[in-house]
């Protein structure tokens, strides 16, 4: 750790922040049945392509089709349009994530026209977990949640309270929600709020 | 009293105090406010709207259109029915003279809505509903059971026999399979209020207000939005009255209802109780309350009705003589019987009550058998049931849950709107006063529709939305009209079908939820700072800086002296941003922006306007060339999504052969404008293997870095006139840098400047604020940036627009910036602008535009204004007058660029240049 000095002022090296850092101590404060962690610095890019066959090395499995998400633990691909999804990891860095997909559809597919942009700061991820989290949804979100048609695997671009979200089924009461950063204190005070029948 | 031993479904072991009108009074759990009154003798509720005439409880449910009350305790709210409002201990309400008051404590309850999906949704938990259910849940459906009731059985008394069984332990029966399946939602005391397309059903759930001690944290009431693949309407009917002179006193209700009071909370409404009817309905309230006993009279008008104790007659008047609450005390008959009485009872036939199956436009059609409108054809996507369906006996009712048609059982019911009497005292709607005479008005005055009769007597408008008036309003309405009933048809039923409270409808967006403030990477520093903030759309933007002492005059001038002579700095990060890849990148650019973006170099940075089709600019911005294929474009903080949109719709819609792909990275990318001659120094330490030399890193450049192994993106963009550098950097990293820039600026005197700074600073130069100084009607033209328009492009949208004679109007309205001759008057924002005078001419006065933006500058030492006037730019150096509170203050016209119109800051100060 580098610290220097400049003035009478100490600078600390550039550290990274979420932009839901503060906010761990009233999540903590919830019961089991709807746990709240924010989980910052996960790379994300936006890739464009008609040819998502030329990532699924990248992937480890094919990418996935209209409202649904695959992948492992290193690479998870969210579909987000016809010819357009969300690469996410959180293990590696946003300058890796990008090359990797570029450099993985440049291989699989020379021709392939890629685009690949850099997002991992425009969103941020916090997952809700617990026995009512989906009760927590459900005061919020229009889509039809119910396990039959909602599950593990599945994601879907809509609202939750009043901000845009994607949101994905992990498995059973366990959801991913990715923000807007702008957003991410408005959807922790609204998650917070919907939560509190539960408290 | 007048509770009666073995009725009603009351806790008769435990005794619930509560107050009406100032008098205490004791009841039940179980009670309902209406039932515990009428237990306690209490038959005056309130006054009427117009009349103030007595009024007391007319019907059971929902459908009264009487009984209203003011609740003050536990909670304070007006207007509500007591026949739906549960009895709690402490309870204290008060009749009313048909207004309520609102409350003027805040509403301290919790609102909330829930979103749920289901296969089948049933509405009315009555037979029909729950064999509909039943029926559903075992074919696998995922089902959800609204029901208004706080138990199901719908209007089954207990005395019914269903499968060999009673009917409440069918009911019991039913509903512990229901409940026992994880795919079955049951939603007690839940009113499904409105009915939309595709199986969309809003449905209000009163979750505590029954409760004594209501749990802290659940919602007092929740708005439930069921999207449902198929709506079962099993909502019963409501019965409907005679119409008779003086119809409206109390000790005067629907034969059902009584015997639902009875049956429901053991009250017996009379004890010498006159039945008017013609429906057979009435001989088994009749047959009850008596049982109860009760002394009762059935007049009935239909030949051969009855047994031989029926009076075959009309009653065609009541009257209250010697009772003290303006009670009926007896009814005169057509034949001159006066019969002495403590109750009447009135029914007329039955309603289905239709009106979740006409919120989705169904139609009804008039059943001569019934005589009753009734659904006509079928439901796209629902059924109707039972009762609702004009099926009034228990077995059809059963059969059609089952989704099966049911026998068909006759009726003779007589149709009888009114009878005879004083029209001006024969009531229609009684909570609006509105009588036969009123119907008589609207027909003399030429009104043939009922919805027209309906606005002009106002029958079917109060509370209860007409559910026992707006049939015989049409009913009456034909006789006088001549016309049978069927051509004239009913009113349409529009939701809510019950009030709901607005504060239901808000739910939780209210307060800090009201709408989503969003907020930047820096947001947490811009508080501590002590920032004032504004609202930028969503975004809570930092206005501007006060040190102790200082007001917002003060600060700006600090704040803008600083980013003249030494440094400022900026969060900009609010600026939409757009990443545009692909081969054709430059031409979707060329096509979009007036000026040419294509011929831009890697490395360089362009300002470009856009306009819409009619030639008009909708946002302005800079762009970057990132490489051969790959654009960012900076768009204004409101125009972010808006011009996205804009782009994505040329793009899909008229473009699709570009091979371009746009992404937005808004937040992606915090952005502070690091601004003022001493910003070199503060960049170079910053960045310090960058060269940051004017001939090596000119204005309109920028390059990509890295401080501290974190990639940062340098620009050389002035929104000033000043020398100035953007530092862009991933939102990550977005408050580090902002504090490393502080600390490196705190040697030169570096100070955070906010919004308002920003737009003085700007306004010096004439930049433009899109939305502020525009308005949807400014072409580039008139903005005086006619150089960002392109001559040598073929084609962009707005172009065309260029040419009409309207936009070569040499007296459309340009901008120029306006002096006002006392330097220290600031004009206010929006005033008018008129010719140069002393004193006004009369009205209409000759406007010549407006002012759009107004500062007072440290720069110039004086205020000043940026306007749209009309051939603005041919007037400069002339004098115009502004009125301004009565004043006519003076002003001189320039040009828009009141600070160092010849650019010379840009570059910095000529020493270090």
């Amino acid at each position: 750790m580098v610290s220097r000095v400049s003035g009478d002022v100490v600078t600390d090296v550039l550290r990274p922040a979420g932009a839901l850092d503060g906010w761990a101590g009233r999540f903590a404060a919830l019961p089991d049945s709807v746990t709240l962690l924010a989980e910052p610095f996960h790379a994300m890019v936006d890739v464009r392509t008609a040819d998502p066959a030329a990532l699924e090395r990248l992937v480890g499995a094919p990418l996935p089709g209209p409202n649904a998400w695959s992948g492992g633990e290193r690479v998870t691909a969210i579909w987000l349009g016809p010819d357009e999804w969300l690469l996410t990891s959180p293990f590696l860095s946003p300058a890796e994530l990008e090359g990797a997909a570029r450099e993985t559809g440049a291989a699989a597919l020379p021709d392939a026209r890629l685009a690949v942009v850099d997002v991992s700061a425009q969103r941020t991820t916090v997952r809700l977990r617990g026995a009512h989290a989906r009760d927590v949804l459900e005061t919020g979100c229009a889509i039809d949640l119910l396990p039959r048609s909602f599950g593990a695997g599945s994601a879907a671009v809509t609202l939750l309270g009043q901000s845009g979200v994607v949101l994905l089924g992990l498995g059973p009461s366990d959801y991913r929600i990715l923000v807007r950063s702008s957003f991410a204190a408005y959807l922790a005070e609204w998650l917070l709020d919907a939560a509190s029948e539960w408290r | 009293m007048s509770r009666v031993d073995g009725y009603g479904r009351i806790d008769r072991s435990r005794t619930l105090t509560f107050t009406f009108d100032g008098e205490q009074y004791a009841g039940h759990p179980g009670d309902t406010l209406a039932s515990a009154l009428l237990a306690n003798g209490v038959r005056r509720v309130g006054t009427s709207v117009k009349l103030d005439r007595p009024r007391g409880i007319t019907a059971a449910w929902s459908e009264d259109p009487t009984g209203l009350v003011q609740v003050e305790e536990p909670f304070p709210e007006p207007m509500l029915l007591a026949t739906t409002v549960d009895l709690v201990d402490g309870l204290v309400a008060r009749g009313l003279g048909g207004r309520g008051r609102l409350a003027e404590v805040p509403d301290t309850a919790r609102y909330d809505r829930r979103y749920t999906h289901c296969e089948t949704l049933v509405i009315g938990a009555g037979p029909a509903g729950l064999l509909a259910a039943r029926t559903a849940a075992r074919r696998g459906d995922r089902v959800v059971l609204v029901d208004d009731r706080p138990a199901a059985g719908g209007s089954l008394l207990g005395t019914e026999r269903i499968c060999g069984r009673s009917a409440f332990d069918f009911v019991a029966d039913t509903v512990a399979e229901l409940r026992a399946d994880p795919d079955v939602r049951i939603l007690p005391r839940t009113t499904a209020f409105g009915h939309y397309d595709d199986g969309f059903v809003l449905a209000l759930e009163r979750r505590t207000d029954h409760l004594a001690q209501p749990p802290r944290d659940v919602s007092r009431q929740r708005v439930w939005r069921i999207r449902a693949g198929h709506v079962v309407v099993a909502t019963g009917a409501h019965e409907r009255p005679i119409v008779v002179e003086d119809n409206d006193r109390p000790g005067i209700m629907l034969a059902a209802s009584a015997r639902d009071l009875l049956h429901r909370y053991g009250v017996l409404v009379g004890r010498e109780i006159v039945v008017f009817t013609t429906d057979d309905a009435a001989y088994d309230a009749a047959a009850d309350l008596e049982r109860a006993g009760a002394r009762v009279t059935v007049v009935d008008p239909r030949p051969g009705a009855g047994g031989s104790a029926t009076h075959h007659a009309r009653v065609v008047g009541t009257s209250a003589t010697g009772s003290e609450d303006g009670a009926v005390t007896a009814v005169t008959l057509d034949d001159g019987t006066v019969l002495p009485c403590d109750a009447l009872l009135l029914s007329g036939g039955w309603n289905p009550t239709a009106h979740l199956f006409s919120h989705v436009r169904g139609a009804l059609r008039y059943d001569a058998e019934l005589g009753a409108f009734r659904p006509g054809e079928p439901l796209d996507g629902g059924t109707v049931v039972g009762a609702a369906n004009g099926t009034f006996d228990l077995a059809g009712c059963l059969a059609e849950g089952r989704g099966e048609t049911p026998e068909p059982v006759a009726r003779r019911t007589h149709v009888l709107w009114r009878t005879e009497g004083e029209p001006a005292r024969q009531f229609v709607d009684l909570q609006r006063d509105s009588t036969v005479a009123d119907i008589a008005r609207a027909v003399a005055s030429g009104m043939r529709s009922v919805e027209h009769v309906k606005r002009y007597t106002t029958i079917g408008t109060a509370h209860d939305q007409g559910k026992t008036s707006g049939v015989i309003a049409s009913g009456i309405t034909a006789e006088l009209l001549g016309v049978p009933v069927e051509s004239l048809g009913t009113t349409t039923f529009r939701p809510p079908y019950t009030p709901v409270a607005f504060a239901a409808l808000a739910g939780r967006q209210r307060g800090r939820l009201y709408d989503p403030e969003r907020t930047t990477a820096l947001h947490a520093w811009h508080v501590e700072a002590g920032a004032v903030f504004e609202d930028v759309g969503q975004w809570k933007r930092a206005r501007y800086y006060p040190r102790p002492g200082e007001d917002m005059e003060a600060a700006v001038l600090r704040e803008c002296a600083a980013a003249r002579t030494g440094v400022g700095i900026l969060d900009g990060s609010t600026l939409g941003k757009i990443d545009v890849q692909g081969p054709d990148a430059g031409v979707l650019l060329d096509r979009i922006y007036t000026n040419m973006m294509s011929s831009l170099k890697p490395g360089r940075v362009r300002y470009g306007v856009m306009c819409g089709v009619d030639g008009m600019v909708i946002d302005d911005g800079t762009v970057l060339r990132i490489d051969d294929e790959r654009f960012l474009v900076y768009t204004t903080t409101g125009g972010a999504a808006p011009i996205l949109d804009h782009l994505e719709e040329w793009l899909q819609t008229e473009w699709p052969e570009l091979r371009v792909s746009l992404t937005s990275v808004t937040e992606q990318w915090a952005t502070f404008p690091v601004v003022g001659p001493r910003s070199r120094d503060v960049i170079g330490a910053f960045a310090p293997h960058v060269d940051v030399s004017n001939a090596a890193f000119p204005f309109m450049s920028w390059l990509d870095t890295e401080v501290d192994g974190v990639p940062v993106r340098l620009a050389r963009i002035s929104f000033s006139g000043e020398l100035a550098w953007e530092v862009s950097v991933d939102g990550w990293h977005a408050a580090a840098v902002w504090r490393r820039l502080l600390d490196l600026g705190a040697p030169h005197g570096i100070t955070p400047y906010g919004t308002e700074t920003m737009h003085v600073l700007r306004a010096e130069k004439g930049y433009p604020i899109i939305g502020q100084d525009t308005d949807g009607t400014v072409t580039p033209q008139d903005l005086g940036t006619e150089w960002a328009v392109s001559k040598k492009k073929p084609d962009f949208v707005g172009r065309r627009s260029f040419a009409r004679p309207a936009n070569l109007d040499p007296l459309r309205k340009q901008l120029v910036g306006l002096l006002p001759v006392d330097p220290d008057l600031k004009l206010p924002e929006g005033s008018q602008i008129v010719e140069l005078t002393d004193a006004l001419p009369p009205p209409p006065v000759p406007m010549l535009g407006h002012v759009t933006s107004s500062y007072r500058s440290a720069a110039l030492g004086r205020t000043f204004a940026l306007a749209l006037v009309k051939g603005g730019h041919a007037r400069i150096g002339e004098r115009l007058t502004v009125p301004v509170d009565g004043a006519l203050v003076p002003v001189e016209v320039t040009g828009s660029v009141l600070f160092d119109p010849e650019g010379t800051r840009r570059d910095g100060e000529p020493s270090v240049r």
